[in-house]
């Protein structure tokens, strides 16, 4: 079998996508297309079915129905062409801690069949673009979270994929790696002239790293766009009032043309107006006038944290514990 | 050409992670060193029916196929660490067969199991046997060929297994029994009918048996012409590594 269409521009198609496990739904028939060159990002919460999609569309997990094309290849029919045309950083740590750096990468081209004449110098090319050559010869059980993560990242590269799929690159990793690996991913999209589809559960990674964000909650994307443009659909600014009364001053709010949306929260709402420095002013004075207290007030343009909240009802980072479990997986790793 | 490349990464891979664990290079020695010593010892009480065969004598070549039974159903197993650690997803997504894949673990898993089964035959002083070169490269191919299909089902029982939690279970279900009744350490002479049964299925007494063809020569008498003991290897391997490439890496 061949590929599928002649003249693409898409490298990734996704039509109708399902996974069941049992009765449980985890992708509810998802339908997204990915540009030849882009980051494209999966936003949501855990358990949203971010994993599962990549899995399908990596050939890990068999699809339920739906078609998914990649690289021209069909994922059910044509896994092992698929295989061949991605390359994976998975959201857990997958290095042999018994090898050593360049013993894993080494491996990995063999697996890959990457011609022996090129093997050595690609190699030696990706361990000094993610800064590893000083350390190359070492155990992996010696590296640090980081560096483990780019050292699979450019494992992933080895075999000139052409795209390249990044599961929660920087879950469990502190906020300074973090932005590390963050800039190593924008120079390999421009360097590598790869595609990157990746996942993840931080809006700051995805409004800094994606081209296009596709929004993922319970299995279903619920926006798809341009980051600037999920913010810009808000259109205005976001007025965060902190206070006990948020039912009372909510109702007082309702009454006037003030507010084009409000989300309540716990001790929090959050208001989403038009030229929210004018309307600061005018909320202030509406709690006043109804002896509502007001701890604080604040204001500031949308952020994808807001975009999530204006589409779900929810805030991202509901439970909170996903951090740490990240952590205490890499952690594991190393006592190993 | 590409199969056989991945094939031999992974042979590779096993074999580094072997030679570098150090702990395990020593008690490889120590443990059929027990055997042979304190238990072979303790043993001669109640066994003088041998013939000319010390009972250390005889337990020899059992103790190298209980050291290949052992190794490689934990070698087998081990693929669960792969699984736990993450790094089987790497094998499983690379564009190389999962046959192939189980191939590669197999034939990795064997090389280690073989080399610590060959430890033993340095430990042939002990018993007073000095097995010269010679009889062990004859042994060399009826160690490989048994310990291809225990490695098949260590595999494939690891590849449904959820954690390596149940190692115990395993211990006690397969390796023991398996061990017991492959008359390693004591003829079959003495069991129920029933057990006898299960001895000539178990795929470890024809090793045992060739084993000791070719170390205790003519002091020993063949349960089965050897030509039969290998026939019977052949076929556990050939079924093995037939379920376990069937088995092993199916997708969900």
């Amino acid at each position: 079998m061949g590929r599928v269409g002649a003249i693409m521009s898409s490298i990734i198609e996704v039509k109708g996508l399902t996974k069941r496990f049992g009765s449980l739904e985890a992708v509810h028939g998802i339908s997204f297309e990915v540009e030849q060159g882009e980051v494209f990002g999966l936003l949501g919460p855990n358990g949203a079915g971010k994993t599962t999609t990549l899995s399908m569309l990596s050939t890990i997990l068999t699809i339920t129905s739906g078609t998914a094309i990649v690289n021209g290849f069909d994922v059910a029919k044509q896994p092992s062409q698929v295989r061949r045309s991605i390359g994976i950083v998975f959201q857990e740590p997958s290095i042999d801690d018994r090898l050593t750096g360049r013993e894993n990468l080494e491996m990995h081209a063999d697996l890959y069949a990457v011609p022996g004449s090129e093997k050595g110098k690609r190699i030696d090319e990706l361990l000094k673009l993610v800064e590893l050559e000083d350390r190359a010869d070492s155990f992996m059980r010696t590296y640090s979270g980081g560096m483990r993560r780019r050292l699979e990242i450019a494992r992933g590269l080895i075999h000139h994929p052409k795209v390249l799929f990044l599961d929660e690159p920087t879950l469990g990793l502190d906020p300074q790696t973090r932005e590390h690996i963050w800039d190593y991913i924008m120079k390999l999209s421009k360097r590598e002239n790869i595609t990157m589809m990746l996942t993840t559960h931080y809006m700051e990674e995805a409004d800094k790293l994606c081209d296009r964000i596709a929004i993922i909650d319970y299995g279903k994307i619920i926006a798809l766009d341009e980051p600037k443009q999920l913010k810009g659909d808000l259109e205005g600014d976001i007025i965060t009032v902190k206070t006990e009364m948020v039912e009372e001053l909510s109702r007082k709010l309702k009454e006037t043309n003030l507010v084009k949306d409000m989300k309540k929260q716990k001790g929090e709402l959050k208001l989403i107006v038009k030229d929210g420095d004018k309307i600061v002013p005018r909320v202030m004075e509406i709690a006043a006038s109804s002896g509502i207290h007001v701890e604080s007030i604040s204001i500031h343009e949308p952020t994808l944290e807001d975009v999530f909240l204006h589409y779900t009802g929810r805030e991202i980072r509901g439970e909170g514990s996903e951090e740490y479990h990240g952590m205490a997986q890499i952690k594991r790793r190393s006592i190993k | 050409m590409s199969e056989a490349r991945g094939i031999y990464t992974l042979w590779l891979r096993e074999v580094k992670r072997y030679t570098r664990e150090r702990t395990r290079l020593i008690s490889s020695f120590i443990q059929p060193l027990l055997w042979l010593v304190i238990f072979g010892s303790g043993m001669q009480f109640s066994s003088s029916g041998f013939g000319q065969l010390s009972y250390q004598e005889f337990i020899f070549p059992g103790i190298v196929a209980q050291t290949l039974l052992f190794t490689s159903m934990f070698m087998g197993i081990s693929v669960i660490w792969d699984r736990e650690f993450g790094f089987l997803k790497e094998i499983l997504v690379s564009p190389i067969s999962r046959a192939s894949i189980f191939i590669g673990k197999m034939v990795g898993a064997t090389t280690d199991a073989v080399i610590q089964g060959s430890f033993v035959f340095v430990l042939s002083f002990v018993v007073g046997i000095f097995v010269d070169i010679q009889t062990y490269l004859i042994c060399l191919p009826i160690m490989i060929l048994t310990t291809f299909g225990l490695v098949s089902v260590g595999l494939t029982i690891a590849s449904r297994m959820e954690s390596l939690e149940s190692f115990g279970v395993i211990q006690t279900f397969v390796n023991l029994p398996l061990f017991f009744l492959s008359g390693a350490l004591f003829p079959l002479t003495h069991v129920p009918e029933w057990l006898r049964w299960v001895s000539i299925v178990n795929p470890v007494t024809y090793g045992v048996d060739a084993l000791r063809i070719v170390i205790l020569k003519s002091a020993w008498t063949p349960l089965f012409p050897w030509q039969y003991d290998l026939l019977a290897i052949c076929v556990f391997d050939a079924a093995m590594i037939l379920i376990g490439t069937r088995v092993f890496g199916q997708r969900k």
